[in-house]
């Protein structure tokens, strides 16, 4: 139910989604659609099949410009934005000082500015945190005028490469300024569903005529927040508030990866960001909670909340997003385990519904991932 | 009339009111979407009106599924176990979900017969 009385924020493609059926909820203040008239089963299989476009322009995007951008920037992220090279994207979060992810985003350096991508829930708090603390530094521009169009799966590069054939020179997690439907747009390959794939930043009074030149293509069918939320999920990839939150840190997600070296203790820019000495203790002595993938061994889908108990009944953590696999085809969920627990193969119960659901600690991603690498 | 509904979007059809059959609405089953999993109650057992006697998810959500009516749980549809998008493509017939033996006809009458449901449905 939708509590506020504020209307909700609609994107460039509202009326295309109306018109194309959509289901319209609340996400993060935005009316967004859920999924279209096939469903999100038929939408998530058509994405790992073929192609599947997605509308995520309620996420925001920022520009910084300055010289001293990068730097600055990397008071916030613990990220090497530094030695990222013109036309590269990477993936980072914003830590608050108890090493919290505060939010987490994408990081690209184009060609005399950087662009971020963070997330809808999070954006006016991104864009005050990066206004107070590096606003002084660096010129911070938050991109409303813009909407983002997530093209994903196998065929994505087909059907786009009819639109403008230099966006197969991109590989994953780069990116590159090509003209589509007659605008300017910033093309990265990159997504967030596990699948080769690109997502277009386009000027909002452009998006509707990219969107329709794309669901032309014979690959292409809408697909809606319910199948980008199984397909992140199969692909291991956290969702901010849910798998990661101000309460739980890169460590203890799993995604201490994304602390490039030279940002370690020991690097030639270490720390410097919120939380770093919380960080690099954990780094240094390890956690005693991590995110791991479970696999259930009953049809069950876990959801949300879901206490993890061991065999004796004793809590060991709770599960931060689960469903059924649509294309793994068993329960599949991420939780928090104490480390000890937090083992391959191990057995653990999910408590639901007064029974308790047997599942499996499994590696992620549950489906593998299929980026178009060099 | 042998078909009513509740406000929690389950019919129930009185045919046989040794053994009523109970399923969700095609409302229900599109308000869910993609159904990938039903637990069904046990049979045997009798459950008052309201209680709750299974669960059915989507890949979205779970939802409660209500006893229409106070009575003995005689069958469950092992078919709709089997394959759960039987509610989806099939709510009012092949994905119905179990049946009960109705204690009190009465508690049948109070429900809602398909206008007063249509109305409900025009007001959401």
């Amino acid at each position: 139910m939708n509590t506020t009385t504020a209307p909700l924020s609609k994107t460039p493609l509202h009326a295309l989604h109306e018109e194309l059926g959509a289901r319209m909820v609340e996400f993060a203040g935005y009316s967004m659609p859920v999924s279209y008239p096939t469903g999100i089963l038929a939408e998530h299989r058509h994405c790992r099949a073929s192609a599947a476009l997605f509308d995520v322009s309620h996420m925001g995007q920022l520009r910084l410009t300055g010289d001293d951008a990068a730097r600055a920037l990397e008071s916030q992220v613990p990220v090497d934005v530094c030695g990222l090279d013109v036309g590269k994207q990477r993936y980072g979060y914003f830590t608050n000082s108890n090493g919290g992810i505060a939010d987490d985003l994408m990081i690209a350096r184009r060609d005399g500015d950087w662009l971020l991508v963070v997330n809808a829930a999070c954006k006016a708090a991104d864009t005050a945190r990066l206004q107070t603390s590096i606003g002084h530094r660096c010129t911070v521009q938050p991109l409303p005028e813009l909407a983002l169009l997530a093209l994903q799966g196998p065929k994505s590069p087909a059907a786009l490469a009819r639109l403008h054939p230099g966006v197969l020179s991109l590989t994953f997690m780069t990116g590159g300024w090509f003209e589509l439907a007659g605008e300017r747009c910033w093309v990265t390959r990159s997504g967030y569903t596990g699948e080769d794939g690109f997502e277009v930043s386009v000027p909002a009074e452009a998006a509707e005529a990219l969107a329709r030149a794309l669901l032309a293509q014979p690959e292409v069918r809408p697909a809606g927040l319910g199948a980008r939320d199984t397909l992140r999920l199969e692909a291991g990839l956290c969702l901010h508030g849910h798998d990661i939150d101000a309460t739980t840190t890169p460590v203890e997600a799993g995604l201490a990866w994304a602390i490039q070296r030279v940002r370690r203790p020991g690097g030639a820019r270490e720390g410097g960001y919120p939380g770093a000495d919380v960080i690099a203790r954990q780094l240094a002595n390890g956690v005693t909670n991590k995110r791991v993938g479970l696999v259930g061994l009953e049809r069950a889908p876990v959801r949300e909340g879901t206490p993890l108990l061991d065999a004796h009944g004793r809590k060991l953590g709770h599960v931060t997003s689960g469903t059924l696999g649509p294309t793994f085809d068993k329960p599949v969920a991420m939780a928090y385990l104490a480390a000890n627990h937090a083992v391959a193969s191990h057995e653990v119960y999910a408590e639901q519904r007064g029974r308790r659901w047997p599942m499996r600690v499994a590696p992620l991603p549950f489906v593998a991932h299929r980026y178009h690498r060099l | 009339m042998t078909t009513k509904f509740t406000s929690d979007h389950e019919w129930i059809n009185i045919e046989d009111h040794e053994a009523a059959v109970v399923g969700i609405t095609l409302h229900a089953q599109d308000a869910l979407g993609d159904v990938v999993f039903v637990e069904l109650p046990t049979v045997g057992r009798t459950l008052k009106k309201g209680e709750v006697a299974g669960v059915v998810e989507s890949v979205k959500a779970a939802a409660d599924i209500y006893m229409p009516v106070t009575g003995e749980v005689v069958e469950v549809n092992e078919a709709l176990r089997a394959e759960p998008a039987l509610a989806n493509s099939d709510p009012m017939g092949n994905g119905w979900f179990f049946k009960v033996h109705v204690s009190d006809m009465a508690e049948f009458d109070q429900l809602m017969d398909p206008p007063a449901y249509d109305a409900l449905l025009k007001t959401l």
